[in-house]
């Protein structure tokens, strides 16, 4: 006890003014997000200004190109038709993974303790589960011919899909690609929602069947407003979640058949890979930040409302 | 007398079966990598999908782990999951610290931008980053993969282990400084083994991120095969594996496995750290 006491002693005074520590403690973050973050982020603002191609690469210097990356993307009827499809898929998945969460978190909320247990042990399966892991696994399931998902609709007697090949269809690879993100997605939204419930007294809910509300009146009137600010939140998440989407698509159609999936994302990387235009890429990573900062001002206002609660 | 249990049966009937099909839809694909990867290839190619396998065999493992380069891929996997986590943690340790129990000017300045960092659209940051490692002569090495792994974790590990700081009372901390501790060891020996569940959770946030990632993988390790990670190997299985569906099961399920077997293990903390950050791997 003695020796700690001096040692503790002796450590503040040789130490650091106590003003200096926290940002002592900050500075390798600061630094990390300098270099790691702003760094690249301002540098991909510089190249989508610039020349920047296979020759540059290796040259290491460039021309400035003013604005005609941008306005080569902009021209660029494949561009639209890209971010068109990008708001499509945003849509389309983010509604579905929202109203299953919803419900299911509804569900969880209403089961017994030990279907409760088993619905939560699937969930957490399923969104535990690397992504890698799981494309080729929905690959395996949707493969043409030993396929389950084929086996299943033709016995169920949609003949047509004897042998259906999957990713040589556009609308049919985009169905599965959808399929795949919300079977991974929904799981965080049902356990975030359903821990969000399991906060509210139970006597709330209780106190308003005394009163003689029924189940809609209770889910307006006790359920929404408690479920309101995490909503907001988890919305906003899976917006910027979905519409950053890369992986999945790429391990599974690398935008194809014949661009059929490819959303912006996926646009930037393929223009930078496959055709060296690392400038042209650049320009539609930024155009890519600048739809994402709408979301982002969503779920900072989000965010910051929680934190006041907090 | 006796319609009334029967009637709440009934009510109770939709919602259990809607429960078992959430519970089923959930579960199939991962039974389905499972069962495949154990299944002689005869039943794999068998006209009637076998749902319920009479024998099992450990060949495709055998193969999935014999294939060209599998152990060197796990280990480069593992290496840098393992660098960016420990990295990731120590730095958050301090910048969650500061946050969470020292007043400072530009505090809130702070939290926004580890806010911001969270949220950063890192997938734009392919393109540059790979121009930079070029430049700087780091295209190809693990250790660039660890840094930028490092910089996808830390936002969310600093924000989760604030919420788990936050959540120990600074009072104990204070108890031990006037029972004579330095401030570093009253965090040490009070705070520290109070915070070990939050470190667990938070570095298994880390983890699966980083052992998942692809993007960055697939884009910044091009010359050097043998320098890949498992994600990027496993997403090219048809060139490994062809359509030898077994092989390419059993290596996604070997790939999975230490990830489904932390989640449910941690599964408490983990959805109670994920709702304190409201973060997603």
């Amino acid at each position: 006890m003695d020796a700690s006491r001096a040692r503790g002693r002796g450590g503040r005074r040789a130490g650091v003014p106590a003003t200096l520590w926290p940002y002592l403690l900050i500075a390798p973050t600061v630094i990390g997000f300098a270099f790691l973050l702003a760094y690249p982020l301002a540098r991909n603002l510089l190249i989508s200004f610039q020349h920047y191609g296979m020759a540059e690469l290796i040259r290491g210097n460039a021309d400035f190109a003013g604005l005609g990356n941008y306005s080569a993307i902009l021209r660029d009827g494949e561009f639209w038709q890209v971010a068109r499809r990008t708001l499509w898929w945003t849509t389309v998945n983010v509604t579905l993974i929202m109203v299953i969460g919803t419900g299911v978190a509804l569900m969880l909320q209403r089961l017994g303790k030990r279907m409760r247990t088993l619905v939560l042990v699937g969930l957490v399966l399923a969104w535990a589960s690397p992504v890698i892991a799981t494309t080729t696994v929905f690959q395996w399931l949707f493969s043409s011919r030993l396929g389950v998902v084929n086996w299943v609709l033709v016995r169920l007697g949609f003949d047509s899909f004897q042998d259906y090949s999957w990713f040589a269809h556009g609308t049919a690879a985009f169905t599965v690609l959808v399929l795949l993100v919300v079977w991974q997605s929904v799981p965080f939204v049902a356990i975030t929602l359903h821990s969000a419930l399991t906060t509210v007294p139970a006597e709330l809910f209780e106190s308003a069947r005394i009163d003689g509300a029924g189940g809609w009146r209770i889910f307006r009137s006790v359920t929404l407003p408690v479920l309101r600010p995490i909503f907001g939140l988890v919305l906003s998440l899976e917006v910027i979640w979905v519409f950053r989407c890369f992986a999945q698509i790429w391990a599974v159609t690398k935008g194809g058949p014949s661009g059929a999936t490819t959303t912006l994302p996926v646009y930037a990387y393929q223009v930078a890979q496959s055709l060296h235009r690392y400038d042209l890429g650049a320009a539609a990573a930024t155009l890519t930040v600048l739809v994402l900062i709408g979301a982002l001002i969503l779920y900072f206002r989000q965010m910051f409302r929680q934190e006041a609660e907090l | 007398m006796s319609a009334r249990p029967v009637r709440v049966v009934l009510r109770g009937l939709p919602l259990k079966a809607g429960a078992l099909v959430v519970f089923g839809l959930s579960v199939f694909p991962v039974y389905w990598m499972i069962l495949t990867a154990f299944k002689p290839t005869s039943d794999i190619q068998a006209e009637t999908p076998v749902f319920l396998p009479t024998s099992l065999t450990l060949e495709h493992f055998s193969d999935a782990v014999t294939a060209d380069g599998f152990w060197s891929f796990w280990r480069n996997s593992l290496l840098v999951t393992t660098g960016c986590v420990l990295l990731a943690l120590v730095v958050a340790l301090g910048a969650a610290f500061a946050v969470a129990r020292m007043r400072w000017r530009g505090r809130r300045g702070f939290v926004l931008m580890v806010f911001v960092a969270q949220v950063a659209p890192w997938e734009a940051l392919l393109i540059p980053m790979y121009v930079i490692a070029r430049d700087t002569d780091m295209l190809d090495r693990l250790t660039t993969l660890t840094l930028v792994y490092f910089m996808i974790t830390l936002p969310f590990t600093i924000v989760t282990l604030r919420s788990f700081l936050s959540a120990i009372p600074a009072e104990l901390e204070e108890a031990a400084q006037v029972d004579g501790c330095t401030r570093a060891a009253a965090f040490r020996r009070v705070t520290f083994p109070l915070l070990a569940p939050g470190l667990l959770a938070t570095s298994l946030f880390g983890f699966i991120t980083a052992w998942n990632e692809f993007a960055f993988a697939n884009m910044l390790i091009i010359k050097n095969q043998d320098d890949r990670t498992l994600p990027v190997w496993l997403s090219s299985f048809s060139n490994v594996f062809g359509t030898d569906w077994g092989a390419t099961m059993a290596a996604s399920t070997l790939f999975a496995l230490p990830v489904l077997v932390l989640f449910l293990v941690l599964q408490r903390r983990v959805a109670t750290g994920m709702t304190g950050g409201a973060v997603k791997g």
